[in-house]
Protein backbone atom coordinates (compact mmCIF):
# COMPACT_ATOMS: atom_id res chain seq x y z
CA UNK A 1 0.00 0.00 0.00
CA UNK A 2 2.92 2.64 1.38
CA UNK A 3 4.65 1.91 -2.46
CA UNK A 4 1.97 2.13 -3.76
CA UNK A 5 1.07 6.05 -2.62
CA UNK A 6 4.70 6.83 -3.20
CA UNK A 7 4.44 6.12 -6.85
CA UNK A 8 1.05 7.95 -6.84
CA UNK A 9 2.95 10.95 -5.16
CA UNK A 10 5.82 10.19 -8.00
CA UNK A 11 3.17 10.13 -10.87
CA UNK A 12 1.02 13.37 -9.60
CA UNK A 13 4.45 15.44 -8.98
CA UNK A 14 5.25 14.40 -12.58
CA UNK A 15 1.84 15.36 -13.69
CA UNK A 16 2.56 18.85 -11.82
CA UNK A 17 5.34 19.55 -13.47
CA UNK A 18 3.24 19.11 -17.40
CA UNK A 19 2.15 21.80 -18.84
CA UNK A 20 -1.82 22.17 -19.07
CA UNK A 21 -1.88 20.43 -22.26
CA UNK A 22 -3.68 17.28 -21.76
CA UNK A 23 -5.97 17.05 -19.31
CA UNK A 24 -5.42 14.60 -16.79
CA UNK A 25 -8.11 13.07 -13.99
CA UNK A 26 -6.58 11.34 -11.21
CA UNK A 27 -8.98 8.96 -9.53
CA UNK A 28 -7.72 7.52 -6.03
CA UNK A 29 -10.05 4.42 -5.55
CA UNK A 30 -9.81 1.45 -3.08
CA UNK A 31 -7.67 -1.11 -3.98
CA UNK A 32 -10.27 -4.02 -4.67
CA UNK A 33 -10.96 -1.88 -7.88
CA UNK A 34 -7.51 -2.26 -9.37
CA UNK A 35 -8.57 -4.76 -12.09
CA UNK A 36 -11.80 -3.19 -13.12
CA UNK A 37 -10.54 0.53 -12.90
CA UNK A 38 -7.64 -0.35 -14.61
CA UNK A 39 -10.32 -2.17 -17.41
CA UNK A 40 -12.01 0.96 -17.69
CA UNK A 41 -9.32 3.24 -17.80
CA UNK A 42 -8.60 2.10 -21.65
CA UNK A 43 -12.42 2.21 -22.39
CA UNK A 44 -12.67 5.88 -21.35
CA UNK A 45 -9.99 7.11 -22.66
CA UNK A 46 -10.82 5.62 -25.94
CA UNK A 47 -13.92 7.26 -26.02
CA UNK A 48 -12.09 10.82 -24.11
CA UNK A 49 -9.31 11.01 -26.08
CA UNK A 50 -6.98 13.48 -25.28
CA UNK A 51 -8.38 12.88 -21.56
CA UNK A 52 -5.58 10.93 -19.54
CA UNK A 53 -6.76 8.84 -16.50
CA UNK A 54 -4.57 8.46 -13.39
CA UNK A 55 -5.31 5.50 -11.09
CA UNK A 56 -3.87 5.09 -7.52
CA UNK A 57 -4.58 2.41 -5.50
CA UNK A 58 -4.50 1.93 -1.95
CA UNK A 59 -6.56 1.04 1.01
CA UNK A 60 -9.22 3.59 1.59
CA UNK A 61 -9.04 4.63 4.44
CA UNK A 62 -4.90 5.62 3.57
CA UNK A 63 -6.48 7.10 0.49
CA UNK A 64 -8.61 9.42 2.76
CA UNK A 65 -6.12 10.85 4.83
CA UNK A 66 -4.04 11.37 1.78
CA UNK A 67 -7.25 13.68 0.60
CA UNK A 68 -7.20 14.93 3.76
CA UNK A 69 -3.71 16.35 3.63
CA UNK A 70 -4.20 17.70 0.19
CA UNK A 71 -3.27 15.16 -2.26
CA UNK A 72 -4.23 16.55 -5.49
CA UNK A 73 -7.17 14.15 -6.96
CA UNK A 74 -10.17 14.47 -8.78
CA UNK A 75 -12.11 11.31 -7.61
CA UNK A 76 -12.17 9.31 -4.97
CA UNK A 77 -13.90 5.42 -4.86
CA UNK A 78 -13.97 4.29 -1.07
CA UNK A 79 -14.69 0.75 -0.43
CA UNK A 80 -16.28 1.70 2.27
CA UNK A 81 -19.08 4.17 2.96
CA UNK A 82 -18.01 5.54 6.57
CA UNK A 83 -14.42 6.31 5.00
CA UNK A 84 -16.38 8.41 2.58
CA UNK A 85 -18.70 10.06 5.30
CA UNK A 86 -15.59 11.06 7.10
CA UNK A 87 -14.34 12.66 3.86
CA UNK A 88 -17.30 14.52 3.41
CA UNK A 89 -17.66 15.29 6.99
CA UNK A 90 -14.11 17.13 6.13
CA UNK A 91 -15.18 18.73 2.86
CA UNK A 92 -13.44 17.41 0.32
CA UNK A 93 -16.43 15.90 -1.64
CA UNK A 94 -19.69 16.65 -1.61
CA UNK A 95 -22.39 14.30 -3.36
CA UNK A 96 -21.14 10.67 -3.65
CA UNK A 97 -23.02 8.00 -5.05
CA UNK A 98 -23.03 4.32 -4.50
CA UNK A 99 -21.79 2.86 -7.78
CA UNK A 100 -21.41 -0.76 -7.00
CA UNK A 101 -21.44 -3.16 -3.90
CA UNK A 102 -19.27 -6.32 -2.61
CA UNK A 103 -19.84 -9.18 -0.27
CA UNK A 104 -17.68 -11.61 1.70
CA UNK A 105 -16.16 -14.53 0.90
CA UNK A 106 -14.03 -17.60 2.24
CA UNK A 107 -10.95 -18.26 0.54
CA UNK A 108 -9.32 -21.53 0.77
CA UNK A 109 -5.93 -22.74 -1.13
CA UNK A 110 -6.57 -24.52 -4.07
CA UNK A 111 -7.77 -28.07 -3.41
CA UNK A 112 -9.25 -26.92 0.14
CA UNK A 113 -7.07 -28.69 2.42
CA UNK A 114 -9.23 -28.19 5.73
CA UNK A 115 -12.07 -28.92 4.01
CA UNK A 116 -13.86 -25.46 5.00
CA UNK A 117 -17.62 -25.54 3.59
CA UNK A 118 -18.91 -23.03 6.27
CA UNK A 119 -18.79 -19.84 8.17
CA UNK A 120 -18.93 -21.78 11.76
CA UNK A 121 -15.53 -24.06 9.97
CA UNK A 122 -13.76 -20.42 10.94
CA UNK A 123 -14.24 -20.62 14.62
CA UNK A 124 -12.08 -24.33 14.52
CA UNK A 125 -9.08 -22.90 16.72
CA UNK A 126 -7.22 -25.86 14.69
CA UNK A 127 -7.76 -24.34 11.89
CA UNK A 128 -5.31 -21.42 10.18
CA UNK A 129 -7.73 -18.32 9.81
CA UNK A 130 -6.48 -15.07 8.57
CA UNK A 131 -9.18 -12.32 8.46
CA UNK A 132 -8.72 -8.24 8.33
CA UNK A 133 -7.91 -6.57 11.32
CA UNK A 134 -11.02 -4.52 12.19
CA UNK A 135 -9.85 -1.50 12.06
CA UNK A 136 -10.17 -1.83 8.28
CA UNK A 137 -13.36 -1.94 6.63
CA UNK A 138 -13.12 -5.68 5.31
CA UNK A 139 -12.26 -6.70 9.29
CA UNK A 140 -15.05 -4.43 10.10
CA UNK A 141 -17.58 -6.53 8.08
CA UNK A 142 -16.30 -9.86 8.88
CA UNK A 143 -16.22 -8.89 12.52
CA UNK A 144 -20.21 -7.61 11.83
CA UNK A 145 -21.08 -10.59 10.08
CA UNK A 146 -19.65 -12.88 12.80
CA UNK A 147 -21.53 -10.72 15.59
CA UNK A 148 -24.77 -10.96 13.23
CA UNK A 149 -24.84 -15.13 13.22
CA UNK A 150 -23.22 -15.13 16.80
CA UNK A 151 -20.13 -16.87 15.89
CA UNK A 152 -16.58 -16.26 17.64
CA UNK A 153 -13.94 -16.49 15.03
CA UNK A 154 -10.82 -18.02 16.33
CA UNK A 155 -7.92 -15.81 13.50
CA UNK A 156 -4.25 -16.54 13.24
CA UNK A 157 -3.70 -13.25 11.74
CA UNK A 158 -5.42 -9.94 11.52
CA UNK A 159 -3.78 -8.78 8.44
CA UNK A 160 -4.25 -4.62 7.23
CA UNK A 161 -5.33 -5.12 4.22
CA UNK A 162 -7.60 -7.22 1.79
CA UNK A 163 -4.67 -8.09 -0.27
CA UNK A 164 -2.58 -9.29 2.51
CA UNK A 165 -5.36 -12.38 3.28
CA UNK A 166 -5.53 -13.00 0.05
CA UNK A 167 -1.78 -13.96 0.14
CA UNK A 168 -1.54 -16.08 2.75
CA UNK A 169 -4.17 -17.88 1.32
CA UNK A 170 -2.55 -18.04 -1.67
CA UNK A 171 0.96 -19.26 -0.50
CA UNK A 172 -0.86 -21.80 1.64
CA UNK A 173 -0.11 -20.05 5.02
CA UNK A 174 -3.28 -19.95 6.16
CA UNK A 175 -6.36 -22.71 5.59
CA UNK A 176 -9.00 -19.97 4.85
CA UNK A 177 -9.55 -16.57 4.72
CA UNK A 178 -12.33 -14.07 4.64
CA UNK A 179 -12.16 -11.74 1.76
CA UNK A 180 -14.40 -10.33 -0.84
CA UNK A 181 -16.02 -11.77 -3.81
CA UNK A 182 -14.12 -9.96 -6.23
CA UNK A 183 -10.86 -10.99 -4.65
CA UNK A 184 -11.47 -14.38 -5.15
CA UNK A 185 -12.47 -13.33 -8.55
CA UNK A 186 -9.26 -11.69 -9.12
CA UNK A 187 -7.21 -14.13 -7.83
CA UNK A 188 -8.15 -16.49 -10.72
CA UNK A 189 -7.01 -20.61 -9.45
CA UNK A 190 -4.35 -19.32 -6.95
CA UNK A 191 -7.21 -19.50 -4.64
CA UNK A 192 -10.98 -21.40 -4.25
CA UNK A 193 -13.98 -19.64 -3.01
CA UNK A 194 -16.38 -20.67 -0.29
CA UNK A 195 -19.73 -18.42 -0.93
CA UNK A 196 -21.36 -18.06 2.41
CA UNK A 197 -25.25 -18.06 2.28
CA UNK A 198 -25.25 -15.56 5.46
CA UNK A 199 -23.52 -12.88 3.89
CA UNK A 200 -25.50 -11.93 1.10
CA UNK A 201 -27.13 -9.55 3.49
CA UNK A 202 -24.19 -8.43 4.71
CA UNK A 203 -23.03 -6.41 1.29
CA UNK A 204 -20.40 -3.24 1.77
CA UNK A 205 -21.71 -0.01 -1.02
CA UNK A 206 -19.00 1.04 -2.91
CA UNK A 207 -19.33 5.06 -3.08
CA UNK A 208 -18.07 7.51 -5.76
CA UNK A 209 -17.89 11.50 -5.78
CA UNK A 210 -15.40 14.27 -7.47
CA UNK A 211 -13.43 16.10 -5.13
CA UNK A 212 -14.15 19.57 -4.16
CA UNK A 213 -10.95 21.05 -5.05
CA UNK A 214 -10.51 18.53 -8.44
CA UNK A 215 -8.42 20.29 -10.60
CA UNK A 216 -10.41 18.69 -13.54
CA UNK A 217 -13.97 18.35 -12.41
CA UNK A 218 -15.56 18.69 -15.45
CA UNK A 219 -13.98 15.54 -16.78
CA UNK A 220 -13.65 13.81 -13.26
CA UNK A 221 -17.85 13.55 -13.69
CA UNK A 222 -17.41 12.15 -17.10
CA UNK A 223 -15.20 9.45 -15.60
CA UNK A 224 -17.73 9.22 -12.74
CA UNK A 225 -20.51 8.79 -15.38
CA UNK A 226 -18.34 6.23 -17.22
CA UNK A 227 -18.14 4.18 -13.99
CA UNK A 228 -22.16 4.83 -13.47
CA UNK A 229 -22.74 3.27 -17.46
CA UNK A 230 -24.15 -0.04 -18.51
CA UNK A 231 -20.75 -0.50 -19.89
CA UNK A 232 -18.80 0.69 -16.29
CA UNK A 233 -21.66 -1.43 -14.81
CA UNK A 234 -20.96 -4.47 -17.04
CA UNK A 235 -17.31 -4.45 -16.67
CA UNK A 236 -17.68 -4.68 -12.30
CA UNK A 237 -20.12 -7.63 -12.69
CA UNK A 238 -17.40 -9.36 -15.24
CA UNK A 239 -15.48 -9.05 -11.84
CA UNK A 240 -17.81 -9.94 -9.48
CA UNK A 241 -19.15 -7.06 -8.47
CA UNK A 242 -23.18 -6.98 -7.56
CA UNK A 243 -24.42 -3.65 -10.24
CA UNK A 244 -26.26 -1.67 -7.99
CA UNK B 1 40.87 17.39 9.58
CA UNK B 2 38.90 17.64 13.22
CA UNK B 3 40.72 21.31 13.42
CA UNK B 4 40.22 22.70 10.14
CA UNK B 5 37.31 24.84 9.80
CA UNK B 6 34.28 23.61 7.79
CA UNK B 7 33.52 25.45 4.68
CA UNK B 8 30.10 26.82 5.01
CA UNK B 9 28.44 24.80 1.99
CA UNK B 10 28.98 22.15 3.53
CA UNK B 11 27.91 23.06 6.67
CA UNK B 12 24.89 24.46 5.05
CA UNK B 13 24.43 21.22 2.91
CA UNK B 14 24.50 18.81 6.09
CA UNK B 15 22.01 21.14 8.02
CA UNK B 16 19.54 20.63 5.29
CA UNK B 17 20.40 17.09 5.91
CA UNK B 18 20.09 16.72 9.24
CA UNK B 19 16.77 18.60 8.77
CA UNK B 20 15.51 16.10 6.46
CA UNK B 21 16.53 13.16 8.93
CA UNK B 22 15.32 15.45 12.11
CA UNK B 23 12.21 17.50 10.95
CA UNK B 24 9.90 14.70 10.71
CA UNK B 25 9.94 13.51 14.19
CA UNK B 26 9.64 16.85 15.28
CA UNK B 27 6.74 17.14 13.16
CA UNK B 28 5.25 14.14 15.33
CA UNK B 29 6.10 15.53 18.22
CA UNK B 30 4.99 18.94 17.50
CA UNK B 31 1.27 17.54 16.84
CA UNK B 32 1.33 14.46 18.82
CA UNK B 33 -2.16 14.42 20.92
CA UNK B 34 -0.40 15.37 24.10
CA UNK B 35 -3.08 15.84 26.72
CA UNK B 36 -4.89 12.55 25.58
CA UNK B 37 -1.71 10.78 25.65
CA UNK B 38 -1.59 9.55 28.96
CA UNK B 39 -4.89 8.01 28.84
CA UNK B 40 -4.18 6.11 24.91
CA UNK B 41 -0.46 5.04 26.55
CA UNK B 42 -2.27 2.94 29.16
CA UNK B 43 -4.66 1.48 26.97
CA UNK B 44 -4.30 -2.71 27.13
CA UNK B 45 -3.21 -2.81 23.22
CA UNK B 46 -0.68 -0.22 23.73
CA UNK B 47 0.74 -1.99 26.51
CA UNK B 48 0.46 -4.89 25.30
CA UNK B 49 2.16 -3.89 21.90
CA UNK B 50 5.15 -2.89 23.71
CA UNK B 51 5.91 -5.70 25.82
CA UNK B 52 5.44 -8.00 22.96
CA UNK B 53 8.53 -5.78 21.25
CA UNK B 54 10.34 -5.23 23.84
CA UNK B 55 10.57 -8.76 25.16
CA UNK B 56 10.92 -10.03 21.24
CA UNK B 57 13.38 -7.33 20.21
CA UNK B 58 15.76 -8.63 23.21
CA UNK B 59 15.57 -12.12 22.41
CA UNK B 60 16.16 -11.17 19.01
CA UNK B 61 19.23 -9.35 19.85
CA UNK B 62 20.62 -12.12 22.36
CA UNK B 63 20.02 -14.46 19.21
CA UNK B 64 22.18 -11.92 16.83
CA UNK B 65 24.73 -11.15 19.12
CA UNK B 66 25.11 -15.63 20.15
CA UNK B 67 24.67 -16.19 15.51
CA UNK B 68 25.98 -12.32 15.12
CA UNK B 69 29.72 -12.35 16.35
CA UNK B 70 31.16 -15.63 14.72
CA UNK B 71 29.77 -14.69 11.70
CA UNK B 72 31.50 -11.59 11.81
CA UNK B 73 34.61 -13.35 12.76
CA UNK B 74 34.01 -15.29 9.59
CA UNK B 75 33.97 -12.32 7.63
CA UNK B 76 36.83 -10.64 9.33
CA UNK B 77 39.08 -14.37 8.72
CA UNK B 78 37.30 -14.35 4.90
CA UNK B 79 39.60 -10.88 4.22
CA UNK B 80 42.23 -14.07 2.93
CA UNK B 81 39.84 -15.92 1.12
CA UNK B 82 39.45 -15.96 -3.13
CA UNK B 83 37.45 -13.00 -4.21
CA UNK B 84 34.50 -15.47 -5.09
CA UNK B 85 33.49 -16.91 -1.84
CA UNK B 86 34.61 -13.99 0.00
CA UNK B 87 32.44 -11.55 -1.93
CA UNK B 88 29.08 -14.15 -1.73
CA UNK B 89 29.58 -14.08 1.40
CA UNK B 90 29.71 -10.54 2.11
CA UNK B 91 26.81 -10.59 -0.11
CA UNK B 92 24.77 -12.86 1.42
CA UNK B 93 25.35 -11.11 4.97
CA UNK B 94 24.30 -7.29 3.41
CA UNK B 95 21.25 -8.71 1.11
CA UNK B 96 18.80 -8.68 4.22
CA UNK B 97 19.64 -4.91 4.48
CA UNK B 98 18.84 -3.71 1.44
CA UNK B 99 15.93 -5.99 0.54
CA UNK B 100 12.51 -4.71 1.43
CA UNK B 101 11.39 -6.53 4.65
CA UNK B 102 8.24 -7.51 2.97
CA UNK B 103 10.31 -9.69 0.44
CA UNK B 104 12.54 -11.55 3.40
CA UNK B 105 8.98 -12.02 4.76
CA UNK B 106 7.85 -13.57 2.00
CA UNK B 107 11.20 -15.76 1.66
CA UNK B 108 10.96 -16.31 5.40
CA UNK B 109 7.41 -17.99 4.90
CA UNK B 110 8.91 -20.02 1.68
CA UNK B 111 11.55 -21.40 3.93
CA UNK B 112 10.19 -21.65 7.44
CA UNK B 113 6.08 -21.61 6.44
CA UNK B 114 3.37 -24.41 6.89
CA UNK B 115 4.51 -25.25 3.44
CA UNK B 116 7.74 -23.95 3.70
CA UNK B 117 10.58 -25.78 2.39
CA UNK B 118 11.63 -26.81 6.16
CA UNK B 119 8.83 -25.18 7.44
CA UNK B 120 6.46 -28.33 6.38
CA UNK B 121 8.27 -30.67 8.75
CA UNK B 122 7.34 -28.61 11.72
CA UNK B 123 4.34 -28.01 10.72
CA UNK B 124 3.49 -31.78 10.23
CA UNK B 125 5.08 -32.27 13.91
CA UNK B 126 2.49 -29.49 14.91
CA UNK B 127 4.44 -26.42 15.39
CA UNK B 128 3.90 -24.14 13.14
CA UNK B 129 6.22 -21.64 13.03
CA UNK B 130 4.15 -18.08 11.51
CA UNK B 131 1.53 -16.40 13.45
CA UNK B 132 3.85 -17.28 16.34
CA UNK B 133 6.04 -14.61 18.88
CA UNK B 134 9.01 -16.93 17.34
CA UNK B 135 7.86 -15.89 14.21
CA UNK B 136 8.50 -12.30 15.55
CA UNK B 137 11.88 -13.46 16.82
CA UNK B 138 13.06 -14.87 13.41
CA UNK B 139 11.53 -11.86 11.33
CA UNK B 140 14.01 -9.30 13.61
CA UNK B 141 16.56 -11.62 13.46
CA UNK B 142 16.75 -11.68 9.77
CA UNK B 143 16.67 -7.96 9.25
CA UNK B 144 18.67 -7.02 12.21
CA UNK B 145 21.48 -9.20 12.33
CA UNK B 146 23.59 -8.00 9.24
CA UNK B 147 23.81 -4.59 11.51
CA UNK B 148 25.66 -6.82 14.52
CA UNK B 149 27.66 -8.93 12.35
CA UNK B 150 29.09 -5.37 9.73
CA UNK B 151 29.83 -3.61 13.55
CA UNK B 152 31.75 -5.98 14.88
CA UNK B 153 33.25 -6.80 11.16
CA UNK B 154 34.66 -3.01 11.81
CA UNK B 155 35.88 -3.36 15.09
CA UNK B 156 37.65 -6.74 14.36
CA UNK B 157 39.01 -4.99 11.47
CA UNK B 158 40.32 -2.18 13.02
CA UNK B 159 41.82 -4.01 16.36
CA UNK B 160 45.42 -4.71 16.75
CA UNK B 161 45.51 -9.04 15.48
CA UNK B 162 49.01 -9.00 16.76
CA UNK B 163 47.55 -9.20 20.27
CA UNK B 164 45.82 -12.24 19.58
CA UNK B 165 49.17 -13.71 18.39
CA UNK B 166 51.02 -12.38 21.17
CA UNK B 167 48.45 -14.51 23.65
CA UNK B 168 49.16 -17.70 21.77
CA UNK B 169 52.45 -17.64 21.72
CA UNK B 170 52.50 -16.97 25.65
CA UNK B 171 50.10 -19.99 26.00
CA UNK B 172 46.96 -19.04 25.58
CA UNK B 173 44.15 -21.61 24.43
CA UNK B 174 42.27 -20.25 21.79
CA UNK B 175 38.93 -20.17 23.86
CA UNK B 176 41.37 -18.04 26.45
CA UNK B 177 42.29 -15.78 23.34
CA UNK B 178 38.86 -15.69 22.33
CA UNK B 179 37.68 -14.40 26.06
CA UNK B 180 40.51 -12.02 27.04
CA UNK B 181 41.72 -10.83 24.21
CA UNK B 182 39.55 -10.59 21.03
CA UNK B 183 35.93 -10.14 22.94
CA UNK B 184 37.27 -7.31 24.71
CA UNK B 185 39.09 -5.58 21.86
CA UNK B 186 36.01 -5.70 20.04
CA UNK B 187 33.50 -5.33 23.29
CA UNK B 188 32.61 -1.62 21.81
CA UNK B 189 31.49 -2.93 18.62
CA UNK B 190 29.96 -5.64 20.01
CA UNK B 191 27.71 -3.06 22.24
CA UNK B 192 27.16 -0.73 19.46
CA UNK B 193 25.98 -3.43 17.11
CA UNK B 194 23.93 -5.07 19.69
CA UNK B 195 22.09 -1.23 20.34
CA UNK B 196 21.71 -1.14 16.48
CA UNK B 197 20.01 -4.40 16.26
CA UNK B 198 17.88 -3.95 19.17
CA UNK B 199 16.76 -0.58 17.72
CA UNK B 200 16.53 -2.21 14.12
CA UNK B 201 14.33 -5.27 15.63
CA UNK B 202 12.39 -2.85 17.33
CA UNK B 203 10.90 -1.12 14.47
CA UNK B 204 10.89 -3.93 12.33
CA UNK B 205 7.54 -3.96 10.30
CA UNK B 206 7.26 -5.56 7.28
CA UNK B 207 8.77 -8.79 7.33
CA UNK B 208 7.33 -9.32 10.35
CA UNK B 209 3.46 -8.69 9.04
CA UNK B 210 4.24 -10.74 6.40
CA UNK B 211 5.77 -13.79 8.18
CA UNK B 212 4.43 -13.28 11.63
CA UNK B 213 0.88 -11.71 11.06
CA UNK B 214 -0.32 -9.90 13.25
CA UNK B 215 -2.81 -11.07 16.20
CA UNK B 216 -3.02 -8.59 19.50
CA UNK B 217 -0.70 -10.32 22.42
CA UNK B 218 0.84 -12.77 20.34
CA UNK B 219 2.31 -11.30 16.82
CA UNK B 220 1.19 -7.78 16.81
CA UNK B 221 4.62 -5.55 18.13
CA UNK B 222 4.44 -1.95 18.11
CA UNK B 223 5.08 -0.99 14.79
CA UNK B 224 2.40 -2.52 13.06
CA UNK B 225 0.05 -2.10 16.01
CA UNK B 226 0.71 1.69 14.99
CA UNK B 227 0.28 1.40 11.42
CA UNK B 228 -3.33 -0.59 11.76
CA UNK B 229 -4.46 2.51 14.27
CA UNK B 230 -3.06 4.96 11.45
CA UNK B 231 -6.09 3.59 9.63
CA UNK B 232 -9.10 4.07 11.82
CA UNK B 233 -7.36 6.42 15.05
CA UNK B 234 -4.66 8.29 13.91
CA UNK B 235 -4.03 9.82 16.93
CA UNK B 236 -3.55 6.55 18.89
CA UNK B 237 -1.35 5.74 15.88
CA UNK B 238 1.07 9.00 16.99
CA UNK B 239 0.75 7.50 20.51
CA UNK B 240 2.17 4.03 19.36
CA UNK B 241 5.18 6.30 17.06
CA UNK B 242 5.97 7.93 19.67
CA UNK B 243 6.28 5.31 22.45
CA UNK B 244 8.37 3.51 19.63
CA UNK B 245 10.44 6.93 18.93
CA UNK B 246 10.94 7.01 22.75
CA UNK B 247 12.12 3.61 23.62
CA UNK B 248 14.38 3.42 20.46
CA UNK B 249 16.30 7.02 21.28
CA UNK B 250 16.27 6.57 24.69
CA UNK B 251 18.38 3.07 24.44
CA UNK B 252 20.39 5.08 21.97
CA UNK B 253 20.98 7.82 24.23
CA UNK B 254 21.27 5.54 27.49
CA UNK B 255 23.37 2.98 26.22
CA UNK B 256 25.81 3.85 24.41
CA UNK B 257 27.28 6.74 27.07
CA UNK B 258 27.51 3.74 29.55
CA UNK B 259 28.59 0.67 27.34
CA UNK B 260 30.52 2.69 25.14
CA UNK B 261 33.41 4.85 26.84
CA UNK B 262 35.74 3.42 24.48
CA UNK B 263 34.52 4.96 20.88
CA UNK B 264 34.88 8.54 21.84
CA UNK B 265 38.19 8.09 19.80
Amino acid sequence: MRPLALIALLALAGCAAQPAGTPSVTVFAAASLTDVFTELETGFEAAHPGTDIVLSFGGSAALASQIRQGAPADVFAAADERVMEQVVDAGDVRTPVIFTSNSLEIAVPPGNPAGIDELADLTDPGIAVALCDPQVPCGALAHLLFETFELTPAPDTLEPDVKAVLTKVELGEVDAGLVYVTDVHAAGPAVEGVLIPEAQSLITLYPIGVLTDAPNPAAAQAWIDYVLSPLGQKALADHGFVAF
Amino acid sequence: MRAGRLSPVVALVAAVGLAVLALPLLGLLVRAPWPDLPRLLVSGPVLEALALSLGTGLISTALCLVLGVPLAMLLAHSAAWHAVPRRLLRAAITVPLVLPPVVGGIALLLLLGRRGLIGQWFADAGLGIPYTPAAVVIAQTFVAMPFLVFAVEGALGAADRRVEGAAATLGASRWQVFRYVTVPIVAPGIAAGAVLCFTRALGEFGATITFAGSLPGVTRTLPIASYLAMQSDPQEAIALALVLLVVSVGVLLALRDRWLPGVRS
